[in-house]
């Protein structure tokens, strides 16, 4: 543990000022030793994607509509290809698929993005169970985090355990200063990117981290929503879950998923095998507690049957049972997405609250 | 509008103390602008958290759905036309509901608005058909008929066509309005034109599943891409399963699809969902004489049979 704080504290000394011009030279210079992905406006939003060489991330944003999670965990990815062709010897043998792990860096994650990947790789990179296409995809990624100045008016990060200009999960942080950017250096993957990118013009630390200080304060002082999730892992988990108050927290809720889905912490998955005449492919696609088949099982028995269930699940997986499993606090970094898409406005913050302040 | 809510809080304060009903369904203030929560009230002490204004677009009717007990529930033109359908079909029995009618004015739609605007929008007032737009240095006034969710600026049957109370005096329904200019425009594409047209439209589409959800049409208890025997639609996003989606939901919602707009407003990537119901709307219209949920005397042309159809094919 102290190695790395020693680390971490030598990257912390090198800030590099990038001027608006050097900026867009540098990202194409990258190109040759990175595929290089960021926030691209399509219609009204803002989304994560491939960008084309010469193309600039669009750092005109608060935040992207789906959450970054897309960038290591693909809404539908492929795993194994097979044949059913029973006079090919191979038939019926899974195979894995290539893919291309090649190093890749995400240009402007928000800093709730990058530290949701944290969150998540508890479960996918754990002493007993790897993930092989996560924790691939995750490695080869290097994380170039773009920090709010004006945080959106759901995000409730700091009391999330995260906050505008969190660093965790990143390997540079952007700040926009104006006229110009900074770049903080976090880890050896940032060094190595930085070199790549051929920015040289090192800040004065100690103004710069002044500005970059001044900055943050600015951001955190603007964001008025706020958790309180102190009393949640002394609570029984049993009492919580009679609780009285779910039939109402979910009176509203339409089973949608979309909650889960623009949330960058969710995780579960559902495995599919789908054939085209004779070949076919395995395949992995994001799925949500929030939908009745989630639990359905082969007997048809459905221990999640009712709408009020799984809004519970999802509340209890997030504030309580992953609390306790991980001793890490909440499973949300507060991006506040959940709130501003939910169709029929179910808030986590509110039934934080209920939960944090429920007395059996 | 605004001025309902002492209506609809009277109304549903007598209901409740009464007990004509065990519970009112309504809508309570959202905790983000231009957002209200549906949500139901049980003792007279609570139906002031009811609110009224023109972020109520939720059709309430999708939350009556096989209840047992005995409703009160407040119903713009839309939410009654569903209401009737879902008679009609028996979700609801008539006896067991009262339907507080509210004469409507339209909805505003959250997203046009906040497109409007490179700054995030964080507070909304509503007041003389005007809206006032705030947020970090923005203030800006809009004249609410310009920023109408798009099947308001076309609905011509704004008062509700059932209930047993009413929280205002009904409203003039808007004239000549040209419902179907978007869709008469797809229908004239080419065959290779409309798929890229719909490619296009569907291309952000995540299968979440809200539009359908949001729909109080969408009750099927397995719906047709959640059976897995046979499996009919594959669970990606592969953009022939989701297209096979949208074009399966529209056909189930044919001559029943009220344009109530739930299934786009809920949409969490802004994708016109309606476009595909709209065409089946226009032709229920044009070849049946249809509109859904006016009567409930009539069942919905595709689940009836008339011996003196003038069409020959089925005789
Ligand atoms: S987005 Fe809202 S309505 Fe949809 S499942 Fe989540 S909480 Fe329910
Ligand atoms: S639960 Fe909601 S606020 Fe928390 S991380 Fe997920 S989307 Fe963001
Ligand atoms: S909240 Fe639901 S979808 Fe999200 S990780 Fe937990 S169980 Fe999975
Ligand atoms: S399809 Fe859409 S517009 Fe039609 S009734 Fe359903 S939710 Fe309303
Ligand atoms: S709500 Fe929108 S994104 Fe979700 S399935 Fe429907 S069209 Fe697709």
């Amino acid at each position: 543990m102290s190695g790395l704080g020693f680390k971490v504290k030598v990257y912390m000394m090198k800030i590099i000022t990038i001027n608006k011009e050097d900026w867009a030279k540098g990202l194409e210079r990258l190109c040759d030793s990175f595929r290089l992905f960021g926030p691209v406006k399509q219609d009204e939003f803002h989304n994560f994607r491939q960008l084309v060489k010469g193309e600039l991330p669009d750092l005109n944003l608060l935040n992207t509509r789906l959450s970054a999670k897309s960038m290591v965990y693909p809404q539908s990815e492929k795993m194994f290809e097979f044949t059913l062709d029973e006079n090919r010897d191979d038939h019926h043998i899974l195979k894995e698929i290539h893919k291309d792990y090649s190093p890749k860096a995400v240009i402007g994650i928000r800093p709730c993005d990058a530290r949701a990947f944290l969150l998540v790789k508890e479960n996918f990179d754990t002493p007993e169970y790897k993930d092989p296409y996560w924790i691939k995809s995750y490695e080869a990624t290097t994380w170039v985090g773009y920090a709010c100045n004006t945080p959106c008016s759901t995000c409730f990060g700091t009391t999330a355990g995260c906050g505008p200009f969190h660093e965790q999960g990143l390997d540079l942080l952007l700040v926009d200063a104006g006229d110009y950017y900074l770049l903080k250096i976090l880890t050896q993957k940032g060094e190595n990117f930085l070199t790549a990118a051929g920015w040289s013009s090192k800040a004065d630390s100690d103004a710069a981290r002044h500005e970059i200080e001044t900055l943050k304060r600015a951001a955190e002082e603007k964001i008025t929503a706020r958790i309180s999730t102190d009393k949640l892992k002394d609570k029984k988990t049993t009492e919580l879950f009679e609780a009285p108050f779910w039939e109402e927290v979910a009176f509203a809720c339409i089973n949608c998923g979309t909650c889960t889905y623009v949330c960058p912490t969710c995780w579960c998955f559902d495995i599919q095998d789908e054939t085209i005449g004779l070949s076919g492919i395995r395949m992995r696609n994001w799925d949500s507690c929030m939908y009745p088949i989630f639990t359905l099982h082969g007997s048809g028995h459905n221990p999640r049957n009712t709408k009020m269930q799984r809004v519970r699940q999802r509340f209890m997986h997030k504030l309580k049972y992953y609390v306790d499993k991980y001793g890490d606090g909440i499973q949300c970094v507060g991006c506040g997405r959940c709130i501003r898409h939910c169709p029929v406005n179910i808030d986590i913050r509110k039934v934080c609250d209920l939960m944090n302040n429920f007395e059996a | 509008m605004l001025a309902y809510i002492d209506k609809i809080r009277e109304i549903s304060r007598r209901l409740l103390q009464e007990g004509t009903v065990d519970m009112v369904m309504g809508f309570r203030k959202g905790t983000v602008p231009m957002m209200n929560e549906p949500c139901f009230v049980k003792t007279p002490e609570d139906v002031d958290t009811f609110v009224w204004d023109s972020n109520c677009g939720i059709n309430l009717a999708n939350y009556l759905t096989n209840r047992q007990e005995k409703i009160g529930i407040i119903a713009k033109g839309c939410d009654s036309r569903n209401i009737v359908t879902h008679i009609i079909e028996n979700k609801i029995k008539r006896d067991q509901l009262v339907i507080i009618g509210v004469p409507c004015k339209g909805m505003i739609d959250r997203r046009k608005i906040q497109a409007l605007f490179e700054t995030e929008i964080e507070n909304v007032i509503e007041a003389d058909g005007n809206i006032t737009i705030k947020g970090r240095g923005l203030e800006k006034t809009l004249n609410k008929k310009d920023v109408l969710q798009d099947n308001c600026a076309l609905c011509i049957h704004r008062n509700p066509v059932i209930y047993d109370e009413l929280a205002g005096d009904l409203v003039e329904e808007q004239k000549d309005v040209d419902r179907y200019e978007d869709i008469r425009k797809i229908e004239s594409l080419s065959p290779e034109e409309k798929w890229r047209y719909f490619d296009d439209l569907l291309s952000s589409c995540i299968r979440c599943y809200a539009c359908r959800n949001a729909c109080p049409l969408c009750y099927c208890p397995t719906c047709f891409v959640d059976e897995s025997r046979p499996q009919w639609v594959g669970k990606s996003i592969d953009s022939i399963d989701t297209r096979t989606f949208h074009f399966l939901r529209a056909y189930h919602c044919a001559g029943r699809c009220t344009d109530c707009g739930s299934c786009e407003r809920a949409c969490p990537m802004g994708i016109k969902v309606r476009l595909f119901t709209k065409k089946l709307e226009k032709d229920c219209l044009e070849l049946f004489d249809w509109e859904a949920g006016m009567t409930l005397e009539k069942r919905p042309p595709l689940d009836t049979y008339r011996p003196d159809d003038p069409d020959d094919f089925i005789k």
